[in-house]
């Protein structure tokens, strides 16, 4: 246990944070890359997920993705495309939304699906036209599952991204590499602490914002998030944003 | 890709496949029957399910990188052993599969329940009996989450020196030869699909009437659709 402490102290010794490539520039650097690429996994796959569950075409193929998507190992995804493309940050972005896409449609579709069919039957009947429903009706009651989906996500990304480490790509995970090959285990320990720290934080934040985001009127129905387990609609999806992580 | 390496591989890549076999089945195996007792326990109170769900849920945050490492510390263990790798996978099984568990034996009906109790069943027998073979479907649907993730992170191994099929992505990356790293990815996804096809045949041995009424029962529809997933 005492190699915790000395972790600790590592992370906190000032002659880790100052001039050069320090813990915080790693720390902002790992997150300034997870954010892009979460960022354009969002652009892709959240107007295909809502137009899937929407419509109701195109799930087969959306299941499909998630399930092929969940079996590729990252670091073979990693090793394949840096192979091929050359080494650099853009390859490791590549493939960072490629793996961050399934989570994120899925999220979406299954969101959007969840939602009762004889409230969107009702906001039909009201006049609204297809838009609207899918603005105002669809999307606000789909918020806490399109929000689990940005969740599973941003752990994807942030995990990846440590292993690109191993790929010449700076980052968190650089301790971890680096503490590996020079046997350095305090190194290693504090990589690991700080990349564990970073993916609780930014879960925590993203769990905290899924709470708020509940419709009021939804709330009032369901207090509860991880609910009673009488609720079966809104839950059968979370099979698809567990274990998709790399 | 050149098929003259692989030609002269494949006693390593064989024995690859072996390896990442033997490291993945315990974990596998232990979630499963780790998560039956925690997801019944979930199942049946409230506090049980918020505390486990939410330990479960921490757990699978740790990057799979990271828990490699913190494992063998906690633990004692030597950071190379390859012990450290089966412990991980099977933290993240079990954080998986508790909260299926829970759902599958929440979603037995409670009059189905009700009904053993009236007949005289003790909750022994209830359990064995009536509960888990109900559970199945959904347990099943789980357990294949898990096997398919469990052989994909696996192979982040090889960042750690434990040698299995993620060992051809690092070797490959290394020396500039992507047909090892190819041959890597082909195998993973078809140790996955063997791990897939074991346990769905065993689900439909284990539940017969699930074949029979897969269109009449809605809630076998359910099971099946998540399986699906």
């Amino acid at each position: 246990m005492n190699l915790f402490g000395d972790a600790f102290a590592w992370i906190f010794d000032p002659a880790h944070w100052a001039g050069g490539p320090d813990v915080s520039g790693h720390v902002l650097e790992h997150l300034g890359v997870s954010g892009v690429c979460v960022l354009i996994a969002v652009a892709i796959a959240l107007p295909i997920g809502i137009a899937i569950g929407h419509t109701g075409k195109g799930r087969g193929a959306a299941i499909l993705i998630s399930n092929v998507a969940r079996a590729l190992p990252t670091l073979g995804l990693l090793s394949i495309l840096i192979l091929l493309t050359g080494i650099g940050v853009l390859p490791i972005v590549i493939v960072l939304v490629i793996l961050a896409i399934p989570p994120m449609l899925a999220g979406a579709y299954a969101g959007v699906e969840s939602v009762d069919r004889q409230t969107i039957d009702a906001a039909r009947a009201l006049g609204m036209t297809e838009w609207q429903i899918i603005a105002r009706v669809e999307i606000p009651l789909a918020l806490p599952l399109l929000l689990g989906g940005l969740r599973a996500t941003a752990l994807q990304v942030i995990a990846t991204l440590g292993i690109a480490s191993a790929f010449a790509f700076g980052g968190l995970g650089i301790y971890l590499i680096n503490g590996l090959a020079t046997r350095d285990f305090v190194q290693l320990l504090a990589g690991a602490i700080l990349i564990t720290a970073l993916a609780l934080v930014v879960d925590g934040v993203l769990a905290v914002a899924q709470r708020f985001v509940v419709p009021r009127g939804v709330a009032l129905g369901r207090t509860d998030l991880n609910g009673p387990p009488n609720r079966t609609r809104a839950r059968r999806p979370r099979a698809l944003q567990e274990g998709m992580q790399s | 890709m050149n098929w003259v390496w692989i030609g002269s591989n494949l006693g390593l890549i064989g024995g690859r496949i072996l390896e990442h076999l033997a490291l993945t089945a315990p974990p596998i195996v232990i979630g499963l029957v780790l998560s039956i007792p925690l997801g019944y326990a979930a199942s049946r109170s409230k506090v049980a399910r918020s505390i486990l769900l939410s330990v479960g849920g921490i757990l699978y945050t740790i990057p799979s990188i990271a828990l490699l490492v913190l494992v063998p510390v906690v633990l004692g263990l030597a950071i190379l052993d390859p012990l450290n790798l089966v412990f991980a996978l099977t933290i993240y099984a079990v954080a998986i599969m508790v909260r299926s568990a829970a759902d599958a034996f929440a979603s037995v009906p409670k009059d189905v329940l009700a009904s053993a109790t009236a007949i005289g069943f003790s909750r022994r027998q209830r359990f064995f009996v009536v509960e888990l073979p109900l559970a199945v479907p959904l347990l099943l649907a789980g357990i294949r989450v898990v096997s398919v993730s469990t052989v994909s992170i696996a192979s982040v191994g090889a960042l750690i020196g434990i040698e299995q099929l993620g060992t051809f992505f690092v070797d490959a990356f290394q020396r500039s030869f992507p047909t090892e790293a190819i041959v890597g990815m082909v195998c993973v996804l078809a140790v996955a699909a063997i791990y897939d096809i074991i346990l769905s045949r065993t689900g439909r041995a284990l539940t017969p009437w699930s074949r029979k009424q897969a269109v009449a029962s809605p809630r076998m529809y359910t099971a099946d659709k998540v399986a699906a997933l």
